[in-house]
């Protein structure tokens, strides 16, 4: 840490950057490369999702049609009314199912955040007795295959007659359980670590409680990892299907966003309505895209320029 | 003042060391509660199962220690086992060194990053199911894009997902699209560094690579090192790739372990056995992840530590 103070130091001593001029060519080329190199992988990534949505355009023969057509045409945009409107009997269709995901994902997020924060703070830094125990049983917790848990929890659930309630989704992330918990804590855990330490001790000096420090000065330093950590969570639980599957999948009323997709796979035409599972997919991953770039500005905003000036 | 805040009076420790000790267990409650709660519990069951066979519908019957026997009969055990370590061995590497190089890439301060960031991200929000049929037409024999791409090199076409030997080398591909992730996790690794370092440095006279070798990777090497610890642990569990794609074929090639655990359990109704299989894995992953840690931790630059 002596390092950083000293780089502080040097930086104002000379003044600012070395001579721009003479780089300016270089430097362009330099960016010419990068963007050159992502726009190639970009459009190796972007793969999948035009896949996606050119096949959310298709009729039902079209999409399993052999080449693949790339521009259907042409372009069946009543998909996306369908697959909005169509629904079983009794079922009260996406615009329950938005809300009730939206429900479980906003609670989710403050349960994650909230206790996986604190106990990774506490793993990075308080010293306290049989904290490296603790941190190996977090670690250990993510090595049992789920499906082994799976059939436990869910008798465990069924006698607290938590079956076709919200509790199974949501409950046991306040406490870092289950799904992501654990692997969150290790993320936040390993950002912890890489924290400056004065800044904690200048406010231990002041007389700030250790709850204060992590609230006051940890947690906003820490804010591209806990971004990372809501983005992450926002998924996590927006796709989750498994969870709904057991829990939820009797009582329509409750039924997620995941779930309703899942109903174009066999649930009322006999038969995978591939059209419709696309085009409903398709509206799915638009809320993430969106969250996602929305987060970006958290991701770049980091303990760059707070704290260690002056 | 009442009994009640006399006894917290006296519980609370005066000595600096001792106050530490609750404030840690005072952070750690939550998942102290919840890991006796939603692990403990329902792995003791899992424990338990392993001496019983159970098909999920009528009541456990206890057989001893038959479900462990049955291990050294078992081939499929081996198969999955060996193509599990062949998926990690062939994925982890590659993707953890693709995603920190596409991370610095992404993390240059230009215009568009946003954009480029997201679409990177993508594919790993794309729902399963509609990735499944993507590289079914990708991967596929007489009209998928891999085989064209072959061909247009001048190489003779694959059967990717009909040849045993060209499953694996399909998925492992294919894994290299949900490197999203793991990129989203170094870039916030790499915001973490304080710019004064990079200036100082380059008053210093440091190229690029000098910057990158003695800045950048000793200050992130805690998320690399995050990356790999859970690049293994996933990988041992990767279920989905074979799952939904080539349903452990051809001849087996993609058995993973999971998928081989789920069968047993859920498809096959032997949970006592599946109970075994996992807690089998828990013991080689943990058995790794120590191997990890004592031989790779040592090389991670902490700040606090």
């Amino acid at each position: 840490m002596a390092m950083q103070s000293e780089t502080v130091s040097v930086r104002r001593a000379s003044g600012g950057r070395p001579a721009i001029g003479r780089l300016v060519n270089g430097e362009r080329l330099w960016r010419a490369l990068i963007w050159t190199l992502l726009l190639v992988g970009a459009c190796v990534m972007l793969l999948p999702f035009l896949w996606l949505v050119t096949s959310s355009l298709k009729t039902e023969l079209e999409v399993f049609q052999y080449p693949p057509k790339w521009i259907p045409n042409p372009p069946q945009f009543q998909n996306y009314i369908d697959a909005w409107t169509t629904k079983p009997l009794r079922h009260p269709g996406f615009g329950i199912y938005l809300k009730n995901t939206f429900f479980i994902v906003i609670l989710n997020e403050i349960a994650i955040l909230g206790s996986t924060s604190l106990c990774a703070y506490a793993l990075a830094r308080i010293d306290f007795p049989g904290k490296n125990f603790w941190f190996g049983v977090v670690l250990s917790t993510m090595m049992l295959p789920g499906v082994v848990l799976m059939i436990p929890t869910f008798v465990l659930y069924s006698r607290m007659r938590w079956v076709n309630t919200f509790f199974p989704l949501t409950v046991p992330h306040f406490f870092a359980a289950s799904g992501g918990g654990a692997f969150f804590i290790f993320l936040l855990r390993q950002f912890f670590l890489s924290l400056p330490e004065e800044l904690a001790d200048a406010a231990r000096v002041d007389g700030c409680s250790e709850f204060g420090i992590y609230r006051r000065i940890m947690l906003p330093l820490a804010k591209p990892a806990l971004a990372t950590v809501a983005v992450f969570t926002f998924i996590w639980s927006w796709n989750d299907y498994m969870g709904p599957l057991l829990y939820l999948s009797k009582e329509p009323n409750k039924w997620t966003v995941a779930l309703g997709l899942a109903m174009f796979r066999t649930f009322m035409w006999q038969r995978t309505r591939w059209d419709l599972l696309m085009a409903a997919s398709t509206m799915m991953i638009i809320p993430m895209i969106v969250i996602f770039f929305l987060a970006q500005r958290y991701f770049i905003q980091g303990i760059a320029v707070s704290g260690l000036k002056g | 003042m009442s009994v009640q805040t006399r006894w917290l009076g006296r519980l609370w420790p005066r000595t600096a060391k001792g106050k530490r000790a609750v404030t840690g267990y005072l952070f750690m409650l939550p998942f102290i509660l919840g890991f006796f709660l939603w692990f403990l519990v329902p792995a003791l069951v899992a424990v338990w199962l392993t001496f019983f066979d159970w098909n999920m519908i009528q009541d456990p019957t206890f057989i001893g220690l038959e479900n462990f026997r049955h291990i050294f009969r078992d081939t499929l055990f081996l198969q999955s086992l060996k193509v599990t370590a062949y998926y990690t061995l062939g994925s982890v590497p590659v993707s953890l060194v693709l995603a920190f190089l596409i991370a610095l890439l992404l993390n240059a301060k230009m215009r568009g990053m946003a954009v480029f960031r997201t679409i990177y991200y993508l594919p790993s929000i794309v729902p399963a199911v509609a990735n499944a049929v993507l590289w079914n037409f990708v991967f596929s024999t007489e009209f998928g894009l891999m085989n064209a791409l072959l061909r247009a090199l001048g190489l003779p076409k694959v059967p990717w997902l009909q040849d045993p030997e060209w499953t694996m080398p399909a998925l492992i591909i294919m894994s290299l699209w949900g490197l999203g992730y793991t990129v989203v996790i170094y870039l916030a690794g790499l915001q973490g560094i304080p710019e004064v370092l990079y200036e100082a440095a380059e008053i210093d006279g440091a190229g690029r690579w000098a910057k990158l070798r003695h800045v950048t990777i000793p200050l992130i090497s805690p998320v690399i090192f995050f990356n790999l610890i859970m690049g293994i642990i996933g990988s041992f569990q990767v279920f989905t790739a074979g799952y939904l794609i080539t349903a452990g074929g051809p001849q087996n090639a993609t058995l993973f372990y999971v998928l081989y655990t789920y069968r047993t359990g859920i498809q096959y109704f032997n949970m006592g056995y599946a109970a075994v299989l996992a807690w089998i894995l828990f013991f080689i992953i943990l058995g790794l992840t120590l191997l990890v840690f004592r031989y790779v931790g040592r090389l991670v630059y902490y700040e606090a530590l």
